[in-house]
């Protein structure tokens, strides 16, 4: 059986005050389990975004709890909640944020640099995840001197080269083209079978269900639909028994 | 080099017209301190040089004497008195006083005339003839700097001072006055002449101790023998006129006036700068903080980034500082760089330029990682 490495239980987020008030989250529960590729789907303003941001401990919850990798984010302060995200969550974002004045082997190494690893070791880490995306030979060249696909590819690497448990991805794929976005979600996916890592990806983009082990819809802040997706029954068909998750 | 210094030196050095004007701030504010701090040291050498340069190890004046260049007379009949107390070995009236020096043309120039007996006190610097010739009637010691003010070309020159002829015997190279009025050397009873100081009175009394003597107790026994004079060390009179034209006349607090504006300015140019260019990257800073980077990494970044600035624009500046020192040094007023004020210069920029990353700090503390999300 599967670890669950991001837990939502009874999750209630509210954003804003006043009139301006939002109910952003819904007693959500949630576990996202290791060797999964776990795809949240929703409408605009269903409460996606804010998904993400409490299971990757950036937002508290107003109430329930959020548990990474065994670890309760309640009631930490800031700094305990980006050690929390430092040592366990891994982040892809839409608009990639990489560091435009920094190398891709660099941009790489920062998210090593912010854990204390630096020089040869993290030089190497770096080679190593760029090589895992398809660019080892690009280690040198600057996030705006590449493509779009490229610099998803720079970032995810940069997501994972810390090994983290669970990597959470906002919209990968939506800045891409269909070639590019299908390419994004093939590495993900392969990131993904790692039975000790979880992904989460955030989409409204249908093309990358076939790539996901499970898809979670979300409606008003509330799950309405935990299904099992086309590479799950894929893999099912291919694994033996004894691999399956319960 | 660490990836952190790396992204704050590509970040300061890839906004090139942020990064030109910060340097432009910088150096203008250092510069300026430099120049006044330097003015502050030049000032106060150059209003103590007389006293520099006499080998007296006690000054004895009338009380209330505020400068070397102070007016005030005191009996010459002390002389005795002092020479008699225990530990004195030697007790030599100086004289000093304004006068006026008639050109060949006819036109009068102030000068400011020193008198001694040309051992404790005599000309240094000397270019151009030797202080024995000073004994010779007449001669006296000018300063190369004031040839065209005097309207002398160098040895054998002839000029009046107060209707006697004098003629110039020693030609020095650096002797100036702050006031910008020329010093002449002479001997001591001619100087009488030039500046109308009878022989019953003089301006000072230089004491020199026997070997051996405590320079404390025999102070202190000429100032109990003394009660309406001064007697001071060389270095407490070396305060006393540094004081005086410093503080006493507020040039001193012109000066620091000066440099404080400087810091201001400096301060307000990189705080300014350095926190544009935290919020044009706070998008950065988000992505950092989202990947679980601590506070103390972000303002590393930032600190960086204000330190690179200090030491790029401290370098520029005093580059140009030894440039003005060049531009100086002839000048009545030379601007002065000691290895202390260097020392201290860079100093205060470093701090100046941490100081201005206060606010791209506080700005950076309130980043709220969930932004990258939105952006």
């Amino acid at each position: 059986m599967s670890v669950s490495v991001l837990e939502a239980k009874d999750v209630t987020t509210f954003l804003g005050r006043g009139a301006a008030q939002v109910h952003a989250l819904r007693d959500v529960n949630l576990s996202l389990r290791g060797g999964e590729l776990t795809v949240l789907m929703g409408p605009s303003g269903s409460g996606k975004t804010t998904l993400l941001s409490v299971l990757g401990c950036m937002l508290a919850p107003t109430s329930g709890t959020v548990r990474v990798c065994g670890q309760t984010a309640d009631g930490t302060d800031a700094e305990a909640l980006a050690k929390l995200r430092r040592d366990h969550v891994g982040f892809v974002f839409q608009s990639y944020h990489l560091f435009p004045t920094l190398t891709a082997a660099e941009n790489v190494q920062v998210a090593l640099d912010v854990r204390g690893i630096h020089g040869e070791e993290a030089q190497a880490k770096s080679r190593a995840a760029l090589e895992r995306v398809g660019l080892a030979h690009k280690t040198g060249s600057y996030p705006l001197a590449l493509s779009g696909g490229e610099q998803q590819r720079i970032a995810i690497a940069r997501a994972i080269v810390s090994d983290p448990s669970a990597i959470l991805a906002d919209e990968p794929t939506a800045a891409l083209d269909a070639g590019n976005g299908q390419a994004i979600m093939r590495i993900l996916a392969e990131i993904a079978k790692d039975p000790a890592r979880g992904v989460l990806v955030v989409t409204h983009d249908s093309r990358v269900m076939s790539f996901a082990d499970r898809i979670i819809h979300i409606e008003d802040g509330r799950l309405v639909g935990d299904e099992r997706g086309s590479a799950d029954a894929a893999k099912m068909r291919t694994e033996p028994l004894s691999g399956r998750r319960v | 080099m660490p990836l952190n210094l790396t992204l704050a030196s590509r970040n300061l050095f890839h906004d090139r017209l942020r990064f030109v004007a910060t340097m432009v701030g910088i150096v203008f504010s250092v510069v300026l301190v430099m120049v006044q701090m330097g003015l502050y040291l030049g000032f106060g050498r150059m209003v103590t040089t007389v006293i520099d340069h006499t080998s007296a190890d006690l000054w004895v004046m009338r009380h209330g004497t505020k400068c070397f260049e102070d007016p005030s007379l005191l009996s010459a009949s002390k002389q005795t008195r002092v020479a008699a107390t225990a530990g004195v070995a030697e007790a030599i009236p100086l004289v000093i006083g304004f006068s006026g020096w008639i050109l060949p043309s006819g036109e009068i120039t102030p000068v400011f005339v020193v008198g001694s007996d040309l051992q404790t006190l005599k000309p240094w610097n000397v270019t151009e003839g030797t202080v024995e010739a000073l004994s010779a009637p007449g001669a006296v010691a000018v300063d190369r700097s004031y040839f065209e003010r005097l309207g002398v070309s160098g040895i054998g020159s002839k000029a009046d001072i107060r209707g006697h002829p004098v003629s110039v015997a020693v030609v020095t190279d650096g002797i100036r006055s702050f006031t910008t009025t020329p010093y002449i050397f002479s001997e001591m009873s001619r100087a009488r002449t030039y500046t109308g100081i009878p022989s019953t009175m003089a301006s000072y009394m230089l004491v020199k101790l026997s070997p051996g003597a405590d320079l404390e107790h025999v102070r202190r026994d000429l100032q109990a023998s003394l009660p309406d004079s001064d007697v001071l060390t060389s270095a407490e009179f070396r305060e006393r006129s540094r004081s005086y034209w410093l503080f006493g006349t507020g040039a001193g607090a012109a000066l620091f006036a000066g440099a404080i504006l400087g810091i201001i300015v400096g301060t307000v140019i990189v705080g300014q700068t350095l926190y544009s260019s935290t919020k044009d990257h706070l998008d950065e800073f988000a992505t950092l903080r989202a990947m679980g980077s601590s506070h103390g990494y972000i303002y590393s970044v930032i600190i960086y980034q204000a330190l690179l600035n200090a030491v790029i624009g401290f370098g520029l500046a005093t580059l140009i500082g030894f440039a003005v020192v060049r531009f100086t040094m002839s000048s009545a007023l030379p601007v002065l760089l000691t290895p202390p004020l260097i020392l201290a210069m860079l100093a205060l920029t470093v701090i100046m330029c941490v100081a201005s990353a206060l606010a791209a700090i506080f700005r950076v503390l309130r980043v709220d990682p969930v932004m990258v999300f939105t952006r």
